[in-house]
């Protein structure tokens, strides 16, 4: 059973696809790099997965995994850093699973989430308000969150985005330590090195897939140059698409 | 004579006592939500939404008189009425939620003016308009407290999701369909206090006890639970000191307790912990790490 199945998914904005007629399936412990230009569909993709967009056309199947089963890091431009909510807690709400609305926070329970901080590296920075933390800290922060969510699906967004390589190695560890528990980790990336060195297999998106396999096989220049040229089709007077299925029959 | 000055009016005169409790009561649910406000950038919001009952309180008023059970349950309408038909409004349309909330407001507090103008005195307009926490019977009283009780009762059971929300709503809507719900039931929170607090301060005034007690506490902590404690006992201390005011200088007292906020306000503003003026220009020697 597949962890993720696309079936002929289009996902998109206001009828216009974003990512359009994608079919394939991720395996089970699978650690997928998504790759594409901006404009590629990449976030749209992800965000359709942990289901916060729901597809245009298609389905996305998540073989018996539901919200709860998926942790889902997004560019975190969309986190008010001004809250006034220290890093301790801030990590904590990763817990949510287990506590809930009401659930107590045990011994347990914090010993975790002190652990998951550790293992970012921010020992000390329990008490700091998240609002003076520098962009990489809070990269750690929500990598700790992710790891407190013991989830089996991982979707991480762009996560090595300005971060600098320090940083950068240290997480990366991490995904590769999720990978090694037999996680699902896909994650949106832009360092093609970083794909070919620690990514096995890679989806090459341009609104439309453009190779998906092993990452040796499909991390070509052809394919990327057909992805450069593919992302340029916006049009804002599109008609409906003729393989459309749902859309066009109502 | 501090005695007579500061304890006097309220061991002498029961109205004062009842002004008191009211004041505190309304100290302890509305500040937390103020704190709310400010944090979800929603201060003016609520403003907005305080001037939304008005029209509502008028039907009671026009209806029953100066019968504060009758206003209340008005404003309770009409503020849901509004916050809903604002949220409606704004996202069916490209609308930005803050002007359609603008345009409400101002439709209301034409609305109410003239319904109490229709009916009332020049004198019940200026209570609607300013309150009069003075002439609290023992209805209303209670009416306060039940509010205060609810609020802080619903607040509790909220407070996890309305954090998260305030802080990280997509993590929130990827983990949890809590976030809506506890949106709304914020919101009718909004309504409630500023019903409370219509009584006692008028539909102008009643978010001040809200919001200044919480734009105080900014300047003097980072941490919420804290933040939220100050803005109580900002809030409190403002009502009492308000209250004594009012007393001593014959100044009306829903305006008191607001001016008496704004001069700690100022304070806070001038000498706060957290990014007061003069820390900002004194800071003092930069830290070794």
């Amino acid at each position: 059973m597949a962890a993720v199945h696309f079936h002929n998914v289009t996902l998109g904005y206001d009828r216009h696809p974003a990512v359009h007629h994608l079919n394939g399936e991720v395996a089970p412990g699978a650690l997928v790099a998504v790759i594409g230009p901006n404009g590629a569909g990449k976030s749209t993709l992800l965000r359709g997965i942990v289901g916060i967009l729901r597809p245009l056309d298609g389905s996305i199947h998540l073989g018996g995994l539901d919200s709860r089963d998926i942790a889902y890091l997004p560019q975190s431009a969309e986190i008010d850093r001004s809250f006034p909510i220290s890093v301790y807690d801030f990590v904590g709400t990763g817990l949510w699973r287990d506590a809930g609305l009401f659930g107590g926070i045990g011994k347990a329970a914090r010993e975790k989430i002190l652990r998951a901080i550790a293992s970012v590296g921010l020992n000390g920075f329990e008490n700091r308000p998240i609002g003076t933390l520098s962009g990489g800290q809070m990269q750690r922060v929500l990598f700790a969150r992710v790891l407190l969510q013991d989830a089996r699906l991982i979707v991480l967004d762009e996560p090595f985005n300005a971060i600098d390589s320090k940083t950068t190695t240290d997480l990366l560890a991490l995904v590769k330590h999720w990978h090694g528990e037999g996680r699902t980790v896909l994650a949106a990336l832009h360092d093609m090195e970083m794909v070919r060195n620690h990514f096995s297999e890679t989806l090459v998106l341009a609104r439309g897939p453009v190779a998906w396999g092993p990452t040796a096989e499909v991390l070509t220049p052809e394919n990327l140059m057909v992805a450069m040229r593919m992302c340029e089709a916006f049009d804002d007077s599109a008609t409906a698409c003729a393989e459309g299925g749902r859309s066009r029959a109502a | 004579m501090v005695y007579d000055a500061l304890i006097g009016p309220f061991t002498e005169f029961e109205f004062m006592r009842r002004a008191l409790a009211a004041v505190i009561a309304l100290s302890l649910a509305g500040a937390p939500i103020g704190v709310f406000l400010m944090l979800r950038r929603m201060s003016l919001v609520g403003d907005a939404m305080a001037h939304a009952i008005l029209p509502g309180a008028a039907v009671g008023f026009l209806l029953s008189g100066l019968n504060l059970f009758a206003m209340t349950a008005g404003g309770l309408i009409a503020g849901f009425a509004v916050a809903i038909l604002a949220g409606v409004v704004a996202r069916s349309t490209g609308l930005k939620e803050d002007a359609s909330l603008a345009t409400f407001y101002l439709a209301s507090l034409a609305l109410g003016v003239t319904i109490v103008s229709i009916k009332g005195t020049n004198i019940d307009l200026l209570h609607v308009l300013f309150g009069n926490i003075l002439a609290m019977d023992d209805q209303t009283l209670l009416v306060v407290a039940f509010n205060a009780t609810v609020t802080l009762l619903v607040l509790a059971v909220i407070y996890r999701p309305l954090v998260i929300e305030s802080v990280d709503p997509l993590f929130l809507r990827t983990v949890s369909r809590a976030g809506g719900p506890a949106h709304l039931a914020f919101l009718a929170l909004v309504v409630i206090n500023l019903v409370n607090g219509f009584q006692a301060l008028g539909t102008l005034l009643a978010v001040g006890l809200m919001i200044l007690p919480a734009g105080i506490a900014r300047f003097w902590s980072r941490d919420l639970t804290v933040m939220i404690c100050i803005a109580v006992i900002a809030a409190a201390i403002s009502g009492y000191a308000g209250l004594v005011l009012s007393f001593q200088t014959r100044v009306p007292s829903g305006p008191a307790i607001i001016l008496v906020a704004t001069v700690l306000y100022i304070v806070s503003v001038l000498f706060g912990r957290v990014g007061g003026i003069v820390r900002q220009l004194f800071p003092g020697r930069h830290l070794e790490a």
